[in-house]
């Protein structure tokens, strides 16, 4: 693809504190090259806003390759921008052109409280996955790999449901803020593997409890999720925290 | 872990919509069936609708098991309704600061967005609907002890025109609440797996479509003049009996 420069009009969430009222403040970046991924333009509009005398813009990063899920920008009407299956910093600046206007936006939800400007506080995840995302084992040596026999498909879906990076996408799309994708994702993985057996039952009752206690909303199926989560989790795995849900309300334990 | 509890987290309050929303799927089927028994009006000689459908409403209508399954139907639609209002105002609490720019159809379909819309559009249909059908035959036949003449009460709501546009406008609604509704139950009920969601979502278009196009074509028949009226087709049962 031919390399190209661009000027943009940026409309940037700023908000101080979580306390404070934030708004909009419109800012122009110059000769940003198509190669860019969107976080770098980003880093050159800091650069500019530094020497400008202004406050740099704060946003969550860290891998910047598309693998641990810190980048979280709602750009346009979608968390992490046009791309499917794209985390931010991996929506690259050829899809832009000359001239555009685009719009960032944090995450929002009750559950998710902007520290400042394009940051929230995911800790909600955390606590989730506290609640009842482990499993039990004995410390000491490691086992033999291949000791546990478990079938190739259940292994290649529990694998599908632990790419999870827990960057709060399906929250930041469902118009609900529900969490389901992220949690079910979590919930899957481990109940599909006989090492998830001991906590199976706890594990979905708590951790769905936690969820609810967070603030995130009740899913109502609209699978805005799926489509815009970047490590493309499936919503059968909601389908299967559901039926964890139900099984273990039905056993009785816990 | 308790019942209570089960049904009030976020999953339990979806599994109650899920089961009460199957119940009325399944309720909508045997109402669909007896009123489309009127069509057999053009499959037939003359009032061999009229008969067929009479009969099967008077047979539903004198029997003591509808009236149990009548407050059982009475009690999950108000259940239906109660909890996806409560579903619906309490899910918008949770994004207390709304975003600039909407996703808007890019990543979801808007009709599954606006269940809550869809069903209230519903409700208000079925209180008129109700108070069209249901209370004038309860309350003659809590009077007189004899039900109307369903098929005349039928022909003589649809008379009017604004009647059957709010019952087309009703029917479609229902429709999208159910392209939506039908497959998102199994998958509450956990029960669209990866080998049955191609099925579920084939069957669940295939009956929100056919469901509601036959309902509306009842108030759309009597009011173009394409049924017989009640009476004709009451004088015709007369020497069909014989
Ligand atoms: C005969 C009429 C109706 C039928 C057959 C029906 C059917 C359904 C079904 C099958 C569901 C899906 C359940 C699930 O997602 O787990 C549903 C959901 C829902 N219904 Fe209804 N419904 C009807 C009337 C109503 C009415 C009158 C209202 C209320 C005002 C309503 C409001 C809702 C809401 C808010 C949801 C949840 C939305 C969602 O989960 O996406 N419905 N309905
Ligand atoms: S399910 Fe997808 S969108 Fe949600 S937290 Fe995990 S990776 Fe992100
Ligand atoms: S910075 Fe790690 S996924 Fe984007």
């Amino acid at each position: 693809m031919e390399h190209y420069n661009m000027n943009l009009t940026l409309k940037v969430w700023r908000q101080q504190n979580a306390q404070s009222q934030g708004q909009f403040e419109t800012y122009q970046v110059k000769d940003i090259s198509s190669e860019m991924s969107f976080l770098e333009m980003f880093d050159v509009l800091n650069e500019q806003l530094i020497s400008e005398g202004k406050e740099p813009i704060t946003f969550d990063h860290d891998c910047r390759e598309g693998i641990c899920g810190a980048c979280s920008m709602f750009i346009d009407g979608q968390p992490h921008g046009p791309w499917s299956e794209t985390t931010t910093c991996q929506l690259h600046m050829r899809q832009y052109k000359n001239g555009d206007t685009i719009v960032v936006e944090p995450w929002r939800a009750k559950a998710f409280p902007v520290i400042k400007d394009l940051m929230v506080d995911r800790s909600a995840f955390d606590r989730i996955i506290q609640a009842g995302g482990y499993i039990s084992v004995n410390t000491g040596n490691a086992q033999d790999a291949n000791c546990l026999p478990i079938a190739k498909d259940k292994a290649d879906e529990s694998f599908a449901a632990a790419a999870c990076i827990g960057c709060g996408a399906c929250v930041a799309a469902c118009k609900n803020a529900s969490a389901m994708l992220f949690l079910s994702a979590k919930v899957a993985h481990l109940a599909l593997l006989p090492q998830g057996e001991p906590e199976r039952r706890s594990r979905v009752m708590n951790m769905v409890e936690q969820h609810d206690k967070e603030g995130f909303g009740a899913c109502t199926n609209t699978m805005a999720c799926e489509a815009e989560c970047p490590k493309a989790i499936s919503i059968l795995n909601i389908r299967r925290l559901n039926a964890e849900y139900i099984g273990a309300v039905s056993s009785g334990r816990d | 872990m308790n019942w209570k509890q089960a049904f009030t987290s976020s999953i339990g309050k979806k599994l109650v919509m899920a089961l009460t929303g199957v119940f009325l799927i399944l309720f909508l089927i045997v109402h669909c069936y007896v009123n489309a028994l009127v069509f057999l009006e053009w499959f037939g000689p003359l009032g061999r609708g009229y008969k067929a459908y009479e009969g099967a409403a008077h047979f539903l209508g004198s029997n003591p098991l509808t009236r149990i399954a009548e407050i059982g139907l009475l009690a999950g639609i108000i259940l239906h309704i109660v909890q996806g209002l409560m579903l619906f105002f309490d899910n918008k609490t949770k994004r207390p600061v709304d975003y600039n720019v909407h996703p808007g159809n890019k990543s979801s379909k808007w009709y599954s967005r606006s269940m809550g819309l869809l069903g209230t559009l519903i409700l208000l249909f079925l209180v008129l609907h109700l108070y069209h059908f249901w209370v004038p035959n309860r309350y003659q036949q809590l009077v007189t002890g004899h039900e109307k003449d369903l098929y005349l009460l039928m022909e003589l709501t649809f008379k009017d025109l604004w009647v059957v546009i709010v019952y087309i406008l009703g029917c479609i609604s229902l429709a999208y609440h159910l392209l939506h509704g039908f497959w998102s139950a199994f998958q509450t009920l956990g029960l669209s797996t990866k080998k049955y969601t191609g099925l579920l979502r084939c069957v669940g278009t295939v009956y929100s479509i056919v469901i509601p196009l036959i309902f509306i074509a009842m108030p759309l028949s009597f009011y173009l003049g394409l049924l017989p009226d009640a009476e004709t087709a009451r004088a015709a049962t007369q020497t069909l009996a014989h």
